[in-house]
């Protein structure tokens, strides 16, 4: 047998009825769920600048101790699963439900920042982009190993910005393609 | 931040995560492909920045049984009557790069009716709904990475990508595997199709035999005699590197 990955193909427009519909997962951080509470909303814009109201988001994340430990918890009926996905609406954004993620190890001795791990998907997206989610203000993003790789003038796109008009929200931005486009990581 | 680290459950600061296997050129689809006209706005224009793995690529969501419901695996059971159009087993294996079965992982499919019709608001086809006919599944795969849906055999259907476009017969599938970085979402073809040559998406895939990939054989021993066809489906989700240590490949 050839043991060749096999291809990704387009989720297309239709990507509700299988994926988000009845399955859609919005609240990635359950009652009960230890750390500070938030909310995330994800703008997703094409190279013209225009919402993408057929893209889907999906979210992997630490809890607020910077474990992924949580892995496996669908067993134990814990209120955190750090997953979460949605569909965008008609003005490309949706918006998710969770806490700050901890610090997470990272290669060696270093650390990596608080970061939420992002899946685009959409019709006209082959295969999935893959992003990660930053917070503006945050220390230790100054010692983080990925952000590192990124030049320096592109690693704005990755901050979450807080929302100067709600207390606990954050906004995140994905451009597709052009002027401030999102850094896409090959994962 | 180090007292963040120090609170991990069984967690290895910095070592012991095993990075996964990065894919051959060619063989999964480029994301700018024109003549796939939705890619021209939607695709990166920047190179993707390379990231080595760490915790949060090689972890995962894992799904259980608590998410399938009953009749999530048989499409055509899903409503009082039964679909119209030509029953068929969809039935294979998933497995790793290596070749190990990739055991207890939640599969996702959704499709067209028989008509080339989904059951989405925003399709506008003019082919009939079928009222008995939804189009999405859900499974777990068995201990050995073993996967079957009973479904309707999709029909092809007209999209405005180019002139006189249609869609070769598939059904979407969406696979996690045991990490961030095994997310796949694919589809499957029928063999035999004359509209291979005409896809974007499908030509979108470089090499040949990756292509091929993605079309389903039909397989006697999945067939049910006086009951439907069987096509097999096998997916290949990516192993690890063969050594934890080893660098990547660029």
């Amino acid at each position: 047998m050839d043991l060749t990955p096999t291809p990704s193909q387009t989720v297309g427009p239709y990507l509700h009825l299988g994926l988000t519909d009845a399955r859609s997962v919005s609240r990635i951080a359950g009652d009960g769920t230890k750390g500070e509470r938030m909310w995330l909303t994800f703008r997703v814009l094409d190279g013209e600048g225009g919402p993408v109201p057929d893209a889907m988001i999906e979210l992997w994340q630490a809890d607020s101790e910077g474990s992924y430990t949580h892995q496996h918890s669908s067993a134990n009926g814990s209120p955190f699963r750090g997953f979460g996905r949605l569909a965008t609406a008609e003005d490309g954004s949706c918006i998710f439900e969770t806490i700050r993620p901890g610090c997470v190890a990272g290669p060696g001795e270093t650390v990596q920042a608080p970061h939420i791990n992002v899946s685009i998907l959409g019709r006209g997206i082959l295969k999935r982009l893959s992003t990660r989610v930053y917070f503006a203000g945050e220390p230790a993003n100054a010692a983080d190993p990925i952000l590192a790789l990124v030049p320096q003038n592109r690693r704005a796109v990755l901050l979450a910005q807080p929302d100067a008009a709600r207390a606990s929200h954050w906004i995140f931005d994905v451009r597709l393609r052009g002027e401030g486009e999102t850094v896409f990581f090959d994962v | 931040m180090s007292s963040s680290l120090t609170q991990n459950k069984g967690e290895d600061p910095g070592i012991s995560v095993a990075p996964f296997r990065r894919h051959e050129l060619g063989t999964q689809p480029d994301y700018f492909y024109p003549s796939y006209r939705a890619t021209r706005l939607r695709a990166p224009s920047q190179p993707l920045i390379f990231l080595p793995h760490t915790l949060s690529e090689v972890t995962g969501p894992v799904f259980g049984h608590s998410d399938i419901l009953p009749h999530d695996q048989d499409l055509t059971h899903q409503h009082a009557g039964e679909p119209l159009g030509e029953r068929i087993i969809v039935r294979g294996r998933v497995v790793d790069g290596d070749g190990h079965p990739v055991s207890n992982s939640l599969i996702e499919i959704w499709q067209a009716n028989a008509a080339g019709r989904y059951a989405h608001a925003k399709d506008d086809h003019p082919a009939p709904l079928d009222p008995n006919f939804t189009g999405t599944g859900r499974t777990l795969t068995d201990n050995e990475g073993f996967y079957s849906f009973a479904t309707i055999k999709p029909g092809a259907y007209p999209w405005r990508n180019h002139e006189n476009a249609w869609r070769p017969a598939h059904i979407h599938f969406s696979l996690f595997g045991p990490a961030f970085v095994t997310r796949l979402i694919t589809q499957m073809y029928f063999p035999g199709d004359p509209l291979f040559a005409y896809d974007p998406i499908l030509q979108s895939i470089p090499d040949e035999r990756a292509r091929q990939r993605l079309v389903s054989q039909f397989d006697l021993e999945t067939t049910k005699p006086e009951w439907a066809l069987g096509y097999r489906f096998d997916i290949v989700l990516r192993g690890h590197e063969s050594t934890p240590f080893e660098k990547p490949k660029v």
